[in-house]
């Protein structure tokens, strides 16, 4: 069950800070997870219609330079709009404590912030697919 | 049992007289300010007056960072360092889809003359030096400031300061690319014929590892993949027809500083080793001041914790004073709060306060590179040169940085650098403190600096006014003369300077680049 995660790594905007994406991206491919890299610079569209195509079960997000607020939203809204909404979207990067909350109540299921072991994420992923019911 | 280095060399639990043996401190080590430059690039190095201080700054409209500049003028800082937000080192304005929720947040936003006309107001351009984080677009940036230093009444061959420029580690680490590496390489090569030309006393590039570091560079890889960078440049502008030491002066390098102080201040002292060597040996170059690596050093941003944040003070001092023993020509010290958010007014006072310290209260700068002659310090320097040069000739083989950065070599051997280091932090074999030991079992809240949300509809009225005002025509015209010049073999600096000066907008003349160029994308594996 665990090897069939499919996960879309992505980097929204215009932040090139790519190490932890990176990082993540290999602790979960390392972990026997199927993971998809976007590369850098893309739109919320195209990473919604990545993982639609690649009927990805998370979409991980990383944005280090402070637009969370605007394309964690974006999305989401994306995701619901286009009949996805059961793609689970998690993210990480600089994301200051007060803005976790708001975040979740717009439907991010989880912020991991920076000095997260990779560890953590993979455990958090295994725990979410468990407690999926199945279709 | 020997521990090893970052860049991965044994340090041995003690070094004696036998880890210099065959060490010649005549050839090796030399005088400072003399070649090969082991021991810095002036002879009185801190004695006479210290580096630079120089705080990278630079958030949401040009009226406020132009406040924080002021500010930082008023508490002691030397020099300016622009931070730019992400759209404007895209080459977006502020009103692009693609800049939404970008515009203001990583530093401040320019779209025009306009803008830089308040980033700079009240500011003497022929007093303080100012270093732009710059690269895709720094031709456009250099302009402006040139065009605003000239309605100040300041002529342009009075102007020092610094443009990044350095777009070859925007493919390896950064990400903030705009054209290919060829049409980039043949932009920066017009840069430093036009500043040869225009602006004789200010630095065309920084060749900067510091954003390798921050992706996950050892040390070594850092200056290794730095000084090929540093190659490739010297053969463009070689290739493009000038002579080496018409500009080799003009270039400058960009550094991290670790708060592993031993191999730091070893990375230092060989990185100019090389240089020098590489400059009179394969460049023939003759003037002493094309030898001479000079330095701005940053301190690891990638080291901050956002755990226990006040920690950071001691680690950003602890990085500063490597910097400081490795002879840097200007620095910049990171706030404690860098890893939640942009700084507060506060903690980038305490940042500066940091150098002050260094430069004031220690006895570090009252003699000239002082660990010289030390056994762990020279048998150090001499393993990373070897190291460094084992690197720098593997991207040779590759064909040099370009060819080495299609082949994805320089952002493959960083990344798999980063996952080791994450893995050793994971295991807790790599200890940071407040993250993997020592740990509070509760953060105390912090509340950062936040940008103001309504900054983009407020430069989106700024351009709309500005196409208003402004002869759309003159533009228009400099920009045919623009893509006609990037489409042939004239310097695209002056129509873009006429185009810049009508009121073009960055993202105007950089699509009308865009159109001649194209644009850069990368296969990016993991």
């Amino acid at each position: 069950m665990h090897d069939q995660i499919r996960i879309i790594v992505a980097k929204p905007g215009l932040d090139g800070h790519d190490r932890g994406a990176k990082v993540v991206a290999r602790a979960l491919r390392d972990a026997g997870m199927e993971v998809i890299y976007t590369g850098l610079h893309q739109t919320p569209e195209q990473i919604v219609s990545t993982a639609i195509q690649e009927d990805a079960g998370f979409v991980g997000l990383s944005v280090l330079s402070g637009a969370h607020m605007t394309v964690f939203p974006k999305v989401i809204a994306l995701l619901r709009e286009r009949d996805a909404a059961d793609i689970e979207v998690f993210g990480g990067g600089i994301i200051p404590e007060a803005d976790i909350a708001p975040l979740k109540e717009l439907g991010v299921a989880e912020i991991f912030t920076p000095g997260t072991p990779t560890g953590h994420i993979v455990e958090w992923l295994r725990d979410r697919v468990d407690g999926m019911v199945p279709s | 049992m020997a521990r090893n280095s970052e860049s991965g060399i044994p340090i041995e639990p003690v070094y004696g007289p036998d880890a210099l043996a065959g060490w010649d401190p005549a050839t090796q080590l030399g005088e400072a300010g003399s070649y090969p430059f082991t021991r810095g690039v002036y002879p009185s190095m801190y004695t006479g007056r210290p580096w630079t201080m120089r705080q990278y700054a630079g958030f949401g409209t040009a009226a406020e960072s132009n406040a924080r500049y002021k500010q930082l003028i008023a508490n002691g800082t030397m020099g300016l360092s622009v931070a730019f937000d992400l759209p404007t080192q895209m080459g977006h304005d502020s009103d692009a889809p693609i800049a939404s929720g970008e515009v203001g947040k990583v530093g401040v936003a320019i779209d025009s003359i306009d803008d830089m006309r308040i980033l700079f107001g009240g500011i003497p351009l022929d007093r303080v030096s100012t270093s732009m984080t710059i690269n895709a677009p720094a031709a456009l940036l250099l302009l402006l400031y040139q065009l605003v230093a000239e309605e100040q009444g300041v002529s342009a061959d009075r102007l020092t300061g610094t443009i990044q420029n350095d777009v070859l580690k925007e493919y390896i680490a950064r990400g903030t690319y705009i054209f290919p590496p060829k049409p980039s390489l043949r932009l920066i090569a017009d840069i430093f014929k036009y500043c040869k030309a225009e602006m004789p006393k200010w630095n065309t590039i920084s060749i900067s590892g510091y954003h390798m570091a921050e992706a996950g560079a050892s040390p070594a890889q850092e200056i290794a993949f730095t000084l090929a960078n540093g190659i490739e440049y010297v053969r463009t502008a070689v290739a493009a027809g000038m002579d080496v030491d018409d500009f080799a002066p003009r270039l400058s390098f960009f550094f991290v500083a670790r708060t592993t102080i031993l191999e730091e201040v070893a990375k230092f002292r060989a990185a100019r080793r090389i240089w020098a060597r590489v400059m009179r040996e394969e460049f023939g170059a003759q003037n002493p001041k094309s030898l001479m690596l000079r330095f701005h050093a940053q301190t690891a941003g990638v080291q901050l914790t956002a755990q226990q944040p006040e920690v950071n003070l001691v680690r950003v001092a602890v990085q500063g004073l490597a910097a400081v023993l490795g002879g840097t020509q200007s620095l910049h010290t990171n706030s404690f709060d860098e890893a939640i958010a942009l700084p507060t007014d506060k903690s980038a006072r305490l940042a500066l306060r940091t150098q002050q310290v260094l430069a004031y209260e220690t006895d570090v700068t009252a003699t000239v590179d002082p660990f010289a002659g030390s056994y762990v310090i020279e048998k150090m320097t001499g393993d990373i040169e070897a190291a460094t040069v084992g690197l720098m000739a593997k991207v040779e083989e590759l064909g040099g940085a370009v060819n080495a950065i299609e082949h994805g070599f320089q952002k493959g051997e960083i990344e798999r650098s980063a996952y080791r280091i994450a893995q050793e932090t994971d295991s807790g074999e790599r200890v940071v403190v407040g993250v993997n030991r020592y740990q509070l079992d509760e953060e105390e809240p912090y509340e950062p600096l936040r940008v103001d949300p309504s900054i983009e509809a407020q430069q989106a009225e700024r351009i709309c006014k500005l196409r208003a005002w402004r002869d759309f025509s003159r533009v228009d015209e400099a920009l045919t003369r623009l893509k006609k010049a990037a489409g042939g073999t004239d310097n695209v600096l002056y129509p873009m300077k006429d185009a810049l000066a009508a009121g073009a907008t960055i993202g105007e003349v950089c699509d009308a680049l865009r159109d001649m160029w194209g644009t850069y994308s990368p296969t990016d594996a993991f």
